[in-house]
């Protein structure tokens, strides 16, 4: 074997090595199927799903006026079901300004504050809650779509690496559970693969709509480590991991889960 | 912002039973939780939720804190006559919601 | 200066009378099956409490108890001499009896409501519906709670 082709080869075991531990395409499963019928039910129907509640307000607030532009989304974004479909589906995404990945979230208030010249909206409010949802709704039933190149590589190596890196005072890893025990039970509860598939979505037990970012802080909470705050580096990077994690999978914002 | 949806179809036949789906936004404190410093977080809850149509009420439903946060109530009534379906929740602290929907019955 | 050890300990004392009234009350299950018992004698009154016309709907195992899909249905004509005038919901363990309590008449059509409950414990929950003739029916439903409503954020 000569030298290119060894190298070659090398690379191939790296870059497989990556990959090595993620669930294939074809066995990736929705939490929405360790659901109960009614629940399920409950996600199926616009009409009975709770989160519905926070897209028309995004609706409302998509076209309502705001800061010393006087503006609204809808001025330069139009209709949403048009000009938003398949963004939820490839975010988180690199910004060239920030030379780093930022999720919807943080790429709205780049909106609100560049655009509109209005405050951000406070992570967790119900004001960005409800524009996410309604911005995310529009890729409903579409495949997530993460595009990975040289630039956001070192970013998705970090999301990676947070999450087959054991922490907290349980010294549990992200992946020992959900890549290599994802189907069985964990005290009654099924273990799903974690795919972020219907964000933001209604959570039965905070009986309402939150983002990806608070289930990721009840994780690590629950292994009992440090939860990273809300819009905090490490954070995007793992959104960044587990978007790509799901690649192919529909989207089903708004869903419900228990 | 959207305090509470309705859906239920345009139109019907006369005497035709139709559904109607609703859902409130409200946390519906149960007046049970506690903050973490242990003070009792104080009941707000929708009490009561009614259908009218065109001025007869036609559904009532008195709710309790049992009822889960951001209520669905789903009911049936006949479609009678053309008209406005009206609905309306009330709760604690003055909480008031009120949507309406027209019918068109042949 | 207070110390760290000083704030533990007045804080934990703060807490224990409050926490104790409400998650150490050593006849809680005994006063909750007497308010159960109340709560239908304020709805049945000297009636009696006949099984049948109703179906109750609960899923039998439940993901969260903050929300359990539940259905009620009474087989009735609903017309102006035979109809049911209502339906209750109670429950055994929850921490107030009373759910949820519907009244109506021939003009819904169908005698039936389906909603969303919280359920605090592993309990059976039971339907009544009062019909226009004064009699009672009723059914109830098991229901297993692993993540309970009402009470887990109680302690820390």
């Amino acid at each position: 074997m000569s030298l290119r082709t060894a190298l070659l080869f090398a690379a191939c075991l790296l870059s497989a090595g990556a990959a090595a531990g993620e669930i294939p395409l074809s066995e990736r499963r929705s939490g929405y199927e360790l659901m109960g019928r009614e629940t399920r039910a409950m996600q199926d129907d616009d009409a009975t799903n709770p989160g519905m509640l926070w897209v028309l307000d995004g609706e409302t607030l998509w076209r309502k006026k705001a800061g010393a532009a006087d503006r609204a989304c809808a001025a330069c974004h139009g209709d949403a079901r048009t000009s938003m479909k398949g963004v939820a589906a490839r975010y988180p995404a690199f910004d060239a300004a920030l030379k780093r990945p930022v999720n919807l979230e943080q790429r709205i208030n780049i909106c609100r504050t560049g655009r509109q010249k209005a405050p951000p909206l406070a992570f967790e409010s119900r004001e960005l809650l409800a524009l996410t949802a309604y911005v995310a709704r529009q890729s409903r039933g579409l495949p997530i779509n993460i595009a990975i190149d040289a630039r956001s590589k070192p970013f998705l190596d970090a999301g990676s690496e947070a999450f087959h890196r054991r922490q907290g005072q349980l010294n549990l890893a992200c992946s020992q559970c959900h890549d290599d025990n994802w189907g069985k039970r964990l005290a009654g509860s099924l273990i799903p693969q974690a795919h972020p598939t219907g964000y933001p979505l209604y959570r039965l037990e905070w009986q309402g709509l939150g983002s990806l970012e608070r289930r990721l802080r009840n994780c690590l909470v629950g292994i009992r480590a440090e939860p990273y705050a809300y819009g905090a580096p490490e954070f995007v990077d793992l959104e960044l991991y587990l978007m790509w994690r799901a690649n192919g999978m529909k989207i089903e914002t708004p869903a419900v889960r228990p | 912002m959207a305090r509470a949806v309705v859906t239920l179809p345009a139109q019907a036949k006369r005497g035709e039973i139709i559904e109607i789906k609703t859902l409130a936004a409200h946390s519906m404190e149960t007046g049970f939780r506690r903050t973490q410093t242990g003070e009792l977080i104080p009941r707000d809850i929708i009490r009561r939720f009614s259908c009218t149509y065109n001025g007869t009420e036609v559904y009532r439903v008195d709710l309790h804190p049992a009822i889960a946060a951001n209520p669905l109530i789903v009911f049936t009534t006949i479609a009678t006559e053309t008209g406005t379906l009206s609905f309306q929740w009330v709760g604690d602290n003055g909480y008031t919601a009120t949507e309406t929907a027209p019918i068109r019955v042949e | 200066m207070t110390t760290r050890r000083e704030f533990l300990v007045a804080t934990a004392a703060a807490l224990v009378p409050a926490a104790v009234e409400a998650q150490i009350d050593p006849n809680q299950a005994a006063n909750r099956k007497a308010a159960f018992q109340a709560a239908l004698r304020n709805i049945v009154g000297d009636g009696q409490l006949r099984r049948g016309r109703v179906k109750l709907e609960l899923p039998p195992l439940i993901d969260n108890g903050n929300s359990v899909p539940l259905s009620v249905a009474v087989e009735s004509p609903m017309t102006a001499t035979d109809h049911v005038v209502a339906i209750h919901v109670l429950t055994e363990k929850n921490p107030l009896p009373d759910v949820v309590s519907v009244h109506l008449g021939p003009r819904a059509g169908r005698a039936r409501l389906s909603t969303r409950v919280r359920l605090a414990d592993t309990q059976s929950v039971l339907a009544i519906a009062q019909l226009s003739d004064g009699s009672f029916w009723s059914d109830s439903a098991e229901v297993v709670v692993t993540l309970s409503a009402c009470l887990e954020e109680g302690l820390i």
